[in-house]
């Protein structure tokens, strides 16, 4: 009975995360929930809001479009970071933890300022495109979903590398080596061989940053300049400006239970164990 | 680039390969012949596998120049070269089924849908793989997996077919087996098999010739049966199996053979030359025998039996000589229960060209 007693260990060294996720998370959702049924008066109204407010509606499109376009560029970029990190030269390596390491200790909002910086009309990036004569006005880089984009993928990058090195590491050089010794050029073993075998990899990438995505609230509201509103600070003005409780509760509700479905899916295609 | 269906045939001129300060391969200078069963034999660390991914491609040698068909590959890379390669685990793709798995090198080639569907049919079939087509690699046993990465790297008709130890993952009925569907596919495709192993027994079963290394050297070349009958030194001799190590002394040629004196006796000597005074007499347990009294024709010395193991078919027996040398004997069980009976002294018996001369001391 070893396994059991080592399954109660397990459970006793959670307690303490788990009573505190469930005091101070689960009971108040518990209160979200029922807010969503019962304000401004008891119903389904707040979700029939949901399913005919036009601009609640555009407010998920846009969500659901810049999380798309985030994820794919996200995945695609840690990739290449990754196949560096866990492929190239002890140099390269050092270099590509660098780049993965350093922004994950630099606080959110520093991180978005920094983009203003660098996007805005008078920013780094137009200053220069100005010099050199690319551009004779200023680039609309900041204050919209470009501006999102950039500064969302960004900070979601490293939690994409993860399960990208976790898959490349456990994959076997020799099926490597096989390919080439059977004809294969290093470019078609790459996308016959290696990007298929670090597939699992690239699904769980994608789902965490998707989900990631979804709650993000400081840098939409600081690069999209109050013009990309997405779902977070949707739920934001309707609970703290507008007065509006019952259908920032309903959006809430439909969030989590959104990122519940994906990350059952999440665990279903991936091991946990290959997320860290 | 190499025409398919042939045979190749590949000569190493003065490979050598370091690791840093570590010499992996000295001076290495081997033909392998069109159409032979070559077997790289040696222990771990020994070469062998440096000298197989040179062979393939993997690995770029420090020193040295190799030539295929006449034409020098020692820069090609491994996807030009084209060699067959099945790896120690065997390095299937595991997201590919069986039949796509052994499409790959003909996809690679853009041969025609109609050729590679012909192909790898033919193939699945000759390695019994039929009905197994659409299986990924994870849902096959071991030597199921090992027909699919031979049938995988013979597909399309390399020049030459490389064997990492093969067979080091499977039990030993299995491992049997797989052995004689390898020869049979050596013979039928007639292609030049390069294989390595560090299990000296299906070396011998195997090979048209063995190549046996030891640190980085390639010791000696030759058919089975000339490199366990006429080992060219003691690393060979021992390594090929079970020998009796004799000293000798005053050794010198007469009447055409050679003569030396082991244990106060005289004794000739088929094999082995150039060497004269102290040297060392190796003889095959298998090729010694107990006889009761001394034959002045035969060579011979005295010894005791000590211990005796029963094998079934024949029984080990350890003696040892009146010098204190320890000899182990594989007789007929009969023989070896009166030999042990006995107590007292017997007589070792061999046949002088059973006999094989070494340097003394050298390992």
């Amino acid at each position: 009975m070893r396994h059991l007693s080592n399954r109660t260990g397990a459970a006793l060294l959670m307690a303490p995360l788990l009573l505190f996720l469930a005091l101070s998370y689960a009971w108040p959702f518990l209160g979200v929930v029922k807010w969503s049924f019962t304000l401004p008066e008891p119903g389904l109204g707040q979700y029939g809001v949901l399913l005919t407010d036009p601009l609640v509606q555009s407010v998920f499109i846009r969500t659901l479009r810049i999380c798309a376009v985030v994820t794919a560029a996200s995945v695609i970029c840690a990739y290449a970071i990754t196949f560096v990190w866990v492929r190239g030269t002890p140099t390269q390596r050092m270099l590509a933890e660098f780049c993965i390491l350093v922004p994950f200790w630099i606080s959110v909002l520093t991180r978005a300022f920094g983009w203003v910086a660098l996007l805005s009309n008078r920013g780094l990036i137009n200053t220069w495109l100005q010099a050199i004569g690319v551009t004779s006005e200023p680039l609309a880089l900041v204050r919209n979903e470009f501006g999102v984009i950039v500064g969302m993928t960004h900070f979601l990058i490293p939690f994409a590398v993860f399960p990208l090195a976790s898959a490349m590491r456990s994959l076997d050089d020799r099926v490597l080596l096989a390919a080439r010794g059977l004809g294969a050029s290093g470019t078609r073993t790459f996308w016959t061989v290696f990007v298929p075998m670090t597939a699992s990899g690239i699904i769980g990438a994608a789902l965490i940053v998707f989900v990631f995505a979804l709650g993000f609230f400081v840098t939409p509201a600081i690069l999209g300049g109050g013009r990309s509103v997405m779902v977070a600070e949707l739920v934001y003005l309707r609970i703290f400006q507008s007065p509006d409780w019952g259908l920032g509760a309903a959006i809430s509700v439909v969030l989590v239970l959104f990122v519940a479905a994906l990350m059952a899916l999440l665990f279903r295609y991936v091991r946990p164990r290959q997320m860290v | 680039m190499h025409q398919p269906g042939r045979a190749a045939e590949i000569k190493a001129i003065g490979i050598g390969k370091s690791f840093g300060s570590f010499r992996a391969l000295d001076d290495l200078t081997l033909d392998i012949g069109r159409g032979e069963f070559l077997t790289l034999l040696g222990p771990s660390g020994s070469g062998k596998t440096t000298f197989l991914m040179i062979l393939a491609g993997f690995l770029p040698p420090s020193d040295g120049r190799l030539l295929s068909d006449g034409v020098d590959i020692t820069r090609q890379p491994a996807e030009l070269r084209s060699s067959g390669m099945v790896f120690q685990g065997y390095a299937l793709f595991p997201h590919m089924t069986v039949e796509a798995n052994i499409a790959f090198p003909l996809k690679v080639r853009k041969r025609s849908a109609a050729d590679i569907r012909q192909r790898v049919g033919e193939m699945i079939e000759r390695v019994g793989l039929k009905g197994h087509e659409r299986k990924l690699p994870s849902q096959l046993s071991g030597g199921q997996q090992q027909r699919v990465a031979l049938a995988r790297a013979l597909v399309f008709e390399p020049g030459v077919l490389l064997l990492d130890e093969p067979f080091s993952a499977l039990d030993k009925g299995l491992r049997g087996q797989m052995q004689a569907e390898m020869k049979r596919l050596h013979e039928e495709t007639g292609t030049t098999f390069v294989f390595v192993t560090h299990d000296q027994s299906e070396a011998l079963a195997l090979s048209s010739r063995i190549a046996i290394f030891n640190h980085g050297k390639l010791l000696q070349v030759g058919a089975p049966e000339e490199v366990y009958d006429r080992p060219a030194n003691r690393f060979v001799a021992e390594f090929l199996g079970e020998i009796n190590m004799l000293p000798l002394t005053g050794v010198r040629q007469e009447n055409g053979s050679m003569v030396g004196v082991c244990e106060d006796r005289t004794v000739r000597i088929g094999a082995g030359s150039g060497v004269s005074g102290d040297a060392l007499l190796a003889v095959r347990p298998e090729y010694m025998s107990i006889a009761r009294e001394a034959s002045p024709q035969q060579n011979g010395i005295a010894a005791t039996a000590t211990a005796s193991t029963y094998l079934g078919a024949a029984t080990k027996l350890d003696l040892e000589t009146q010098h204190g040398a320890k000899v182990t004997v594989s007789v007929p069980n009969e023989v070896a229960a009166s030999a042990l009976n006995g107590g007292n002294a017997v007589w070792l018996t061999w046949p002088s060209d059973k006999g094989i001369l070494l340097p003394a001391g050298g390992r």
